[in-house]
């Protein structure tokens, strides 16, 4: 087997159970504020997801976002959506973060312009995530997406994608994860899993396809800080599978936050339980402070 | 169809403030067809802007994107010194590439390739992106009815069958999926398309097209 080109990458190959936080950078121009978001997750993580302007809204750019996580001496898992860049753009930043040393690459088709917040904006999407994933794994081969030679050094990075396990039609997200698995990824990170029987109903799916072999599955979570954030969640964010169990505990919870990290641990025990999940990705939505604790409690 | 919308009457009064004899030109065609610009909403509009206090008249001809049609009006329009056109933006760029002495103004707005689903209900159809894929999509276009145009859908985001960036449309793609299933291709969809080929549509302006030559 290939050395592995990142710590993610070694820690799955060595069977370890891992830990990704999501990270969105910030709304400005501060290294000093992704510095601090950095230091209040650092030791609950093994890789940080840099959103690529999450809800198609502005943030500092991803890249630099990460190039700032690698200069803290952690590792950035980069996201990098189709929705802003065609595929020159693509490859040339592609190009340019492989150089820089970032080794985790997540391709996402990246949400609609309509939904953040400049509406008004050229929505890209000169390719999609699976298209995305080929022409990284073109230019590992040492093709760029044209098909001409790339001359020189290739970049090479362990390459991920995302899926959402509750979207519909439900049997199609499997073979649509093959084609992302076919495509390049080798790690999957998922959507934020509420709804336990549908998600193990979808991995055993997974394995029949024979797709867990071929990717390791990073299962998502997202701490509900209150019941009013999960009850939107339910009701406002496409692709959300909420069970009202959930909401039910949230709403009759004495202290919300406290019973929140407590959900958020029960689900990521019995995800940890799940045979084919390698590791949890906890989107913390500016949650930072639920992070220790649950953590603690899962590893 | 190309499927048009009157520009408001206080939008195109601004266009034509400073002008007195105004020419109303409809067209025949698609705009016709919906009651947007034929015959009878030139006569309509050339009514309303005598009421403002303009010089008014109209006429229609058969189809504003034909030059054939539009040669014959030379010698009328020296009596005006504006022309209103209500042809989509097709037959207003070829009048006024026919016609660059006298000022045309368009009255309405052109807004896609369509269809009238229902009585006054129009939706788009078709991008016109110049790399047809019907043949893989079971007949619907991912190109103009996904708003991101995703060749390997549907996103993350479908949810019940619905678009996640509009919620009160279908996810074509989840249609596209019943559909194959119900005529046993599912298995197709497990292609990675190929991106699409933007030197045939808006990356390769002006298009132009040679009946009978293969073309870009």
């Amino acid at each position: 087997m290939e050395r592995p080109v990142s710590k993610l990458q070694r820690l799955l190959e060595e069977g370890k159970f891992v830990f990704t936080v999501e990270l969105q950078p910030p709304k400005n121009a501060s290294k000093e504020e992704v510095r601090k978001k950095l230091s209040a997750i650092k030791d609950f993580a093994d890789a940080v997801n840099l959103t690529d302007c999450s809800t198609a809204s502005v943030s500092m750019s991803s890249l630099a976002a990460s190039l700032i996580t690698l200069e803290e001496g952690f590792e950035p898992v980069w996201q990098m959506t189709c929705r802003d860049r065609n595929r020159i753009a693509l490859q040339a930043e592609i190009l340019g973060a492989y150089a820089l040393g970032v080794r985790n690459l997540l391709c996402m088709t990246g949400d609609h312009p309509l939904v953040g917040d400049h509406p008004q904006a050229k929505p890209v999407y000169d390719l999609d995530s699976v298209q995305l994933l080929s022409l990284v794994k073109g230019l590992e081969e040492g093709k760029f997406f044209n098909g001409k030679p790339l001359k020189g050094e290739r970049p090479c990075f362990f390459l991920g994608a995302v899926e959402n396990p509750f979207a519909t039609p439900l049997h199609f997200r499997v073979l649509r994860l093959k084609k992302k698995a076919l495509a390049g990824a080798r790690f999957i990170q998922t959507q934020g899993i509420f709804n336990l029987k549908k998600f193990e109903r979808f991995l055993r799916l997974a394995e029949e396809e024979g797709i867990l072999e071929k990717v390791f599955l990073i299962a998502g979570i997202i701490p509900p800080r209150s019941f009013k954030m999960l009850k939107y969640m339910k009701e406002r964010v496409p692709g959300m599978d909420i069970p009202d169990e959930w909401i039910k505990r949230m709403a009759s919870a004495r202290d919300q936050r406290e019973e929140g990290i407590k959900i958020a641990v029960e689900i990521g025990k019995a995800l940890k339980e799940m045979k084919g999940v390698r590791g949890l990705h906890i989107m913390l939505i500016g949650w930072e402070e639920a992070l220790p604790e649950i953590v603690k409690a899962l590893r | 169809m190309i499927v048009t919308r009157p520009k408001p009457l206080e939008e195109v009064l601004s266009f034509l403030k400073g002008f007195r004899k105004i020419l109303v030109l409809g067209c025949r065609g698609c705009v016709a067809i919906y009651h947007v610009g034929g015959d009878k909403e030139a006569k309509a509009l050339a009514q309303k802007l005598s009421q403002k206090g303009f010089e008014a008249s109209s006429k229609s001809v058969l189809r504003q994107c034909d030059p054939r049609y539009l040669k014959d009006l030379k010698e009328e329009l020296s009596q005006f010194d504006a022309v209103l056109s209500l042809a989509c933006g097709v037959g207003v760029v070829t009048f006024a590439e026919m016609f660059s002495e006298i000022p045309v103004y368009p009255g309405v707005d052109t807004l896609f390739c369509g269809a009238q689903v229902e009585r006054g209900v129009f939706q788009e159809k078709c991008r016109a992106c110049g790399n047809c894929l019907l043949h893989l999509t079971a007949g619907l276009c991912p190109v103009a009815l996904c708003p991101k145009g995703l060749l390997n859908g549907p996103c993350g985001g479908s949810s019940e069958g619905r678009c996640e960036v509009n919620p009160n449309k279908p996810c074509v793609w989840e249609e596209i999926i019943k559909r194959l299933e119900k005529q046993g291709r599912l298995e197709e969809l497990l292609e990675l398309f190929p991106p699409r080929d933007y030197s045939l549509a808006e990356g390769n302006s002006p298009r132009e097209y040679v009946h009978g030559k293969a073309s870009k």
